[in-house]
């Protein structure tokens, strides 16, 4: 009896340590917590529910079970965003945080989570302050630098004849970049130059403005719902200069609600769906059949992003971050995009071409015309210090 | 800046605060009469849009798109005056501001699982696209001229309704003193119903009109009703008038600061600083306005104490 007693004691302590064991393991040893802040609802998104779901079809086709994904929606709020970080840290004590599209919303999240040794991959915003000096060993980022579509289109736009531009896009630490980052490749001169409001949906004041600017191009950086409603004003406005942009205004979710507006459009991306290799033609097939759409650049982004970081589960155990780092930053998976490497940065350093918008059948989409810069860096990787 | 843009910018000006117009009516009727604060007038704005898109999309036809819009935000206004929103006239304003705005939820969920994350398209009609040249020269969009003219249409329309008819003279009687026409045998409660679904009907129609220049999409309501809520406090709130008045005051007052302000700030600054601190100030030029006004006359402009 009183031996008996004794094992059940034994076992019962071995059962608990075991638990505790265990218990350290969920929050150590293989099993990986992801915490995605994203827009799911409010305007954009559908951007949010592109992140969110190329994000997932990569998880679901790895079927990693160690690999614990909590999604929360941002509504495109700053302070939403912060609450769900400090949410996601400390109770659901995630390891890795991701899925911010808005670049005013990661430089109010992931300065704070870094300095809490989470690691944050970025699948689209790339603000210029955490490029440079701000950058940070776990910091990472996927997409690009802001200025790096802009700097290509910059570029196009001297290529295609532009000699006096005129540009726009939202008053945001993001737009700011993009007309920075246009400028800096960009070689004639400018009609005029504007900052709109984040989320404005008239544009007849903006567009006014263009006419009399006497300018021979345009350029305009206006993502979402806001491309949308510029495209229709500008197409029903009688102005019929060439418009170049990102191709965050002409993204595969915006472009069936522009409609025969955005035909013919140039514009700038580092990824296509017709870009050729095998995982970009698999993720673009098993896309469309897992959710009845084609994926735009966000899905390819966070399909990246989801691939990456299973890649560096494979090598290294997350409670070990240095390993769990060197493993991120050798970027060793099978992008989307063909060749994908970081810099010092940990920023992409990457090809980006030119699309045109195009119709297949009944739907726009976009197509490859050519390549536009390639092995292309942002400049304010030589500011920081990794 | 030259003449010819200072007036097309002033006609822009006019063309936003009569889409303005069209949201603040039906909240300041609803306001005015029975005394009831509907955060959810915007989501009938989405609903309009979206029965407008849904339409056009089967039928081509933008006209009956416009019917649509307003059939199904008169419909749903009057559902949810029937069901939710007449048991919260005798509540206070708290109670009313939280209800109207768990609608705003209801209805943003419910248009997504019936369409979707993604925005939906609706055009322009062929016979309103491109521009007309205005005497001066001013090559203008015809859609947005039509727009204003259907929007001063619908503002003589609602004078002469609250003015001239029997149902006017209800209204403004239940504007006054709520208790008396009721106990002077008007039945209160279908008054009420007309009105939240005429507010609603109006507002379906401005999304219909707006959404087809601008995207149609889940929470699309929201901005403009806060523009909205700004035009008849400046308006002054229960008043048609002020709410035409305060609608066209913000309408340019925002497109001209737009406009102006980065022009005035590029005569002393670097030009991307000054359009950097112009339109950061233009975005809050309409709230200046409204703290001005409320300085002045604590009622709004046309508000009775």
């Amino acid at each position: 009896m009183k031996f008996k007693s004794l094992t059940k004691f034994a076992l019962c302590s071995v059962a608990a340590l075991g638990l505790s064991g265990a218990a350290m393991a969920e929050s150590h040893g293989g099993k990986v917590k992801i915490g995605m802040i994203t827009t799911l609802t409010g305007g954009g998104a559908g951007i949010g529910a592109d992140i969110r779901d190329g994000f997932m079809l990569a998880m679901d086709q790895a079927g990693n079970d160690n690999i614990e994904v909590v999604i929360e929606d941002d509504q495109r709020k700053p302070e939403i965003a912060v609450q769900l970080s400090d949410k996601l840290i400390q109770s659901e004590k995630v390891d890795i945080l991701t899925g911010i599209i808005w670049s005013n919303l990661a430089l109010a999240v992931v300065p704070a989570a870094t300095a809490q040794g989470k690691f944050y991959l970025s699948p689209n915003a790339g603000p210029t302050q955490l490029a440079g000096k701000g950058c940070h060993e776990n910091y990472f980022n996927v997409a690009w630098q802001n200025d790096n579509l802009h700097e290509a289109a910059g570029a196009h736009a001297t290529a295609s004849g532009f000699e006096n531009a005129f540009i726009l896009a939202p008053n945001y630490p993001a737009g700011q970049d993009a007309l920075t980052g246009f400028k800096r490749l960009y070689e004639g001169e400018l009609a005029g130059e504007l900052y709109t409001k984040l989320g404005q949906t008239d544009y007849a004041a903006e567009i006014a403005q263009i006419r009399a600017s006497g300018a021979d191009g345009i350029y305009f950086f206006l993502p979402g719902g806001m491309g949308i409603s510029f495209l229709k004003q500008y197409a029903d406005s009688g102005i019929d200069l060439p418009v170049v942009g990102p191709a965050f205004s002409f993204d595969q979710g915006i472009l069936q609600a522009v409609g025969e507006a955005a035909l013919g459009v140039q514009n700038t991306s580092q990824w296509s769906k017709d870009i050729d290799n095998e995982t970009n033609k698999a993720f673009v097939e098993t896309f469309q059949a897992a959710y009845g759409r084609l994926p735009s650049l966000y899905a390819s982004q966070s399909f990246d992003t989801a691939n990456l970081i299973l890649s560096a589960v494979a090598k290294a155990d997350i409670a070990d971050q240095d390993a769990f780092r060197e493993a991120l930053r050798a970027a060793d998976f099978a992008s989307v995009r063909g060749d994908f490497r970081f810099g010092n940065n940990q920023h992409p350093i990457q090809d980006i071409y030119v699309r045109e918008v195009v119709k297949e059948g009944e739907i726009y989409t976009n197509k490859i015309i050519g390549p536009s810069l390639t092995d292309h860096q942002d400049v304010y990787a030589a500011e920081c210090a990794l | 800046m030259t003449t010819i843009l200072f007036f097309e910018q002033l006609l822009n000006g006019l063309q936003f605060g009569v889409m303005l117009f069209l949201m603040a009516a039906g909240l300041t009727l609803i306001f005015g009469v029975m005394g009831l604060i509907n955060l959810a007038h915007g989501s009938l704005y989405m609903v309009g849009a979206f029965a407008a898109a849904a339409v056009a999309g089967w039928t081509g036809s933008f006209a009956l798109a416009l019917v649509a819009s307003l059939a199904a935000a008169a419909m749903f206004g009057a559902i949810i005056e029937l069901t939710i929103i007449r048991r919260l006239y005798a509540r206070d304003h708290l109670d009313q501001v939280l209800a109207t705005f768990a609608l705003i939820l209801i209805f943003s969920e419910a248009t997504r699982w019936v369409f979707g994350s993604f925005p939906l398209f609706l055009n322009v009609p062929d016979a309103l696209s491109g521009t007309v040249m205005l005497p001066g020269g001013i090559q203008y969009s015809l859609y947005r001229l039509t727009i204003i003219v259907i929007g001063l249409i619908v503002a003589a329309g609602l004078f002469l309704l609250i003015s001239k008819t029997r149902v006017g003279m209800r209204i403004r009687a239940g504007e006054n003193d709520r208790e008396m026409i009721g106990a002077l045998g008007v039945d209160i409660s279908v008054l009420y119903t007309l009105v939240f679904a005429l507010g609603a009907a109006l507002a379906g129609l401005s999304g219909a009109l707006v959404g087809a220049i601008q995207s149609v999409e889940v929470g699309m309501g929201e901005p403009v009703l806060i523009l909205a809520f700004v035009v008849i406090v400046i308006g002054g709130i229960g008043s048609i008038k002020g709410a035409l008045a305060g609608a066209i005051l913000v309408g340019v007052t925002d497109t001209m600061g737009r406009t102006l302000l980065p022009i005035l700030f590029g005569t002393f600054m670097e030009a991307s600083s000054a359009t950097a601190v112009g339109s950061a100030l233009a975005s809050m030029a309409i709230y200046i306005l409204m703290a001005g006004v409320l300085l002045y006359k604590p009622t709004g402009l046309f508000g009775e104490a």
